[in-house]
């Protein structure tokens, strides 16, 4: 059963990324990525992950996505003209296909069960799964937590001087 | 409500980084108060900042200790590599403020972004988790894509930044697969938890480490501008402002060499012989591609971009090697490199003029014969790049492939040897014009100012000194090695 759901979720998952590279309009990709967030949030659930779901759908498809469709409103793309170049077809699908046959190739020569962290399911069922997040971020990864708001920084910085009018 | 244990701390690992990162913040809050003129006084405040955290290294050295429950650690490879990125920041900023009021974009936020960047490769450096790695290369990195479109007037600067974002990018994406691959296979980010993990069989002959090991080397491959993951560079260099470009032919390669050095030799030691077969093949081919197109390039920052990715590929060799001899000898080659790469850029930007940047060769007829001084002063660069005695390139490049002697890599040292003299022909060739052409231009517009004297003078004497007598850098050296 729980197979089932997951070949039918990622499924969905694979076609709607599809749509977002071949879409015409872009607004259409905007959707269609929208959908795709949503696949990877229902297999977030499915991994006992309810936060990473619940973020994931508020902050991708929740906020970044109105920020990419209110680019896409202030810019005006107009629906794609102009055909693809024939070779750059070519070689993309070449690519996909090598890398889909080394993809192959490492699955069927390796076991996927590799070593477990400290963390099962008992201890989320016992503190709760955000807390332990929380937890996680304010001790052992304090460090890394806290270069986050140096990179946020650098990155307002940096996008505040390309953008501003007046040099 | 349990309480949450905060495990120690230790706040000196880390000193360095934040006085560096204070400095940037408190840049950025008096840029807002100081006139367009002026700028260049932020330079200084900025080298000032750096020049502090040079002293708080110091410190450190030869007390290795860690921090933050072994996200960091501060030794001496750390806080040799350190030094590197904080010479080299502080050269570039000499180098920045008259090039940008001659190109008409000084604005002040160019001094915090290049100390953030330095933040970034400072945490590379020191990082023993991987997610310390990889946020001190985004930190690294998102400054840099900013710093390389900086000029917005022009279009080249432009393309170079948008260029080196996507690509970027892309290979990050590389980078973080490889890591969420061996975080899958060993169940742990710390690089000592993985090598105890690998030490099993059953985590070993798993292949899933083995792909994580190789989208990392991917990664960084890309960092460090290796073939074939070279192709960003020319465009990049080329089109970012020059002192930009002398900043990021450095730092970021040697940051890049640090974080990647302590993922193979500390976390996938179990690998040695993969990894080495690995960098043979990259070394030969990042030696080749770059000295051979740098052969046909007629624009000197190409050339230079393509010299960088050749002394990526000599780096190489020494990193094949994986021995003490090998790996004293990266530390060594990253630091002479820093003083002799950024000071042929210093005598580039002084060749052009607003609007012009003179980076062809033919511009540089008979320029030695107009500024003596400055032909020498590159001179000695380029033949210290070319790897010619008495300079330090050459004492770097002679223990880079003793090293892989050392080691049984007979057939690579030969390689890198016949591509050291291949490359003396493009360096060469710009003497040849500085020389033996006869002037077209007067160069009467050449202004040396104190900073680009300062930052001339401590090159020449970078590229000298430890060339000449290179016993006390090479002792701290081998006291920085990872073994």
């Amino acid at each position: 059963m729980e197979t089932l759901f997951f070949s039918i979720v990622a499924a969905i998952a694979i076609l709607m990324s599809i749509l977002v590279i071949r879409c015409k309009n872009p607004i259409n990709s905007a959707l269609s990525l929208i959908m795709t967030f949503f696949c990877l949030a229902t297999l977030y659930v499915m991994l006992e992950a309810p936060f990473m779901a619940a973020i994931q759908v508020i902050v991708y498809a929740g906020a970044i996505m109105v920020l990419i469709v209110f680019v896409i409103m202030l810019l005006n793309i107009r629906t794609e003209s102009g055909r693809r170049t024939q070779h750059a077809l070519f070689l993309g699908a070449a690519t996909g296909l090598f890398l889909l046959f080394q993809t192959w190739y490492f699955l069927s020569r390796s076991s996927l069960t590799g070593a477990k962290g400290a963390i099962d399911s008992a201890a989320i069922a016992k503190v709760g799964h955000t807390e332990l997040i929380g937890q996680s971020l304010f001790t052992e990864f304090l460090l890394p937590f806290e270069i986050t708001s140096i990179l946020l920084l650098a990155a307002i910085v940096g996008a505040v001087v390309l953008a501003k009018k007046k040099v | 409500m349990e309480t949450i244990a905060i495990p120690a701390i230790n706040m000196s690992v880390i000193a360095p980084e934040m006085i560096l990162s204070v400095v940037a913040m408190a840049l950025l809050l008096i840029n807002v108060f100081v006139k367009n003129e002026q700028k260049g006084y932020l330079g200084y405040l900025s080298i000032a900042g750096i020049l502090v955290t040079l002293y708080s290294l110091t410190i450190g050295w030869g007390a290795p200790q860690d921090g933050f429950s072994g996200s960091v650690v501060q030794d001496n490879f750390a806080i040799f590599f350190k030094g590197i990125f904080l010479v080299s920041a502080a050269m570039s900023i000499l180098i920045t403020d008259q090039y940008l009021q001659r190109e008409g974009c000084n604005q002040g936020e160019v001094y915090p972004l290049m100390l953030f960047a330095t933040v970034g490769m400072m945490l590379m450096a020191s990082g023993t988790d991987l997610m310390t790695i990889f946020l001190g290369l985004e930190v690294l990195s998102v400054s840099l894509y900013v710093l390389a479109g900086f000029n917005r007037g022009s279009i080249r600067s432009n393309e170079a930044g948008l260029k080196y974002f996507l690509l970027g990018a892309f290979s990050t994406g590389f980078l973080l697969y490889g890591m969420a691959l061996t975080y899958g296979a060993t169940g742990t980010t710390k690089v000592v938890k993985i090598a105890a993990a690998a030490q099993s069989g059953m985590v070993s002959s798993n292949l899933m480490l083995v792909a994580g090991m190789l989208l990392m080397a991917t990664g960084f491959a890309f960092k460090v501008a290796a073939a074939p993951f070279h192709m960003w560079t020319p465009d990049v260099y080329e089109g970012a402002p020059t002192p930009i470009t002398a900043f990021m032919s450095v730092g970021p390669k040697a940051a890049g060499f640090a974080a990647f050095l302590r993922v193979l030799l500390v976390a996938l030691p179990v690998f040695k012989a993969e990894w080495s077969s690995l960098l043979w093949v990259l070394a030969v081919l990042t030696m080749t591609v770059g000295n051979i197109t740098a052969l046909y390039q007629q624009n000197i920052k190409r050339m230079l971009a393509y010299s960088s990715i050749a002394h990526a590929g000599y780096i190489l060799v020494g990193f094949t090697a994986g021995n003490a001899v090998g790996t004293s000898g990266i530390l060594f080659y990253m630091l002479s490199y820093a003083f002799m790469n950024i000071g042929a850029f210093a005598v580039i930007i002084l060749v052009g003029k607003k609007g012009e940047e003179n980076n062809n060769l033919a511009d540089y007829a008979g320029f030695g014969y107009k500024h003596p001084a400055l032909g020498v002063a590159m001179c000695v660069f380029l033949f210290s790049l070319a790897g010619i005695p008495p300079a330090a390139g050459f004492v770097g490049k002679f223990y880079l492939f003793s090293g892989a002697i050392q080691a049984g890599y007979i057939w690579l040292a030969i390689i890198g040897v016949l591509n050291s003299a291949a490359s003396v022909y493009y360096y060469l060739r710009v003497m040849i014009y500085m020389y033996f052409k006869e002037p077209t231009e007067d160069f009467n517009w050449v202004r040396l100012s104190p900073a680009f004297i300062i930052c001339l003078i401590i090159a020449i004497a970078g590229v000298m000194i430890p060339g000449v007598v290179p016993g006390t850098i090479l002792e701290l050296a081998q006291k920085a090695i990872l073994m």
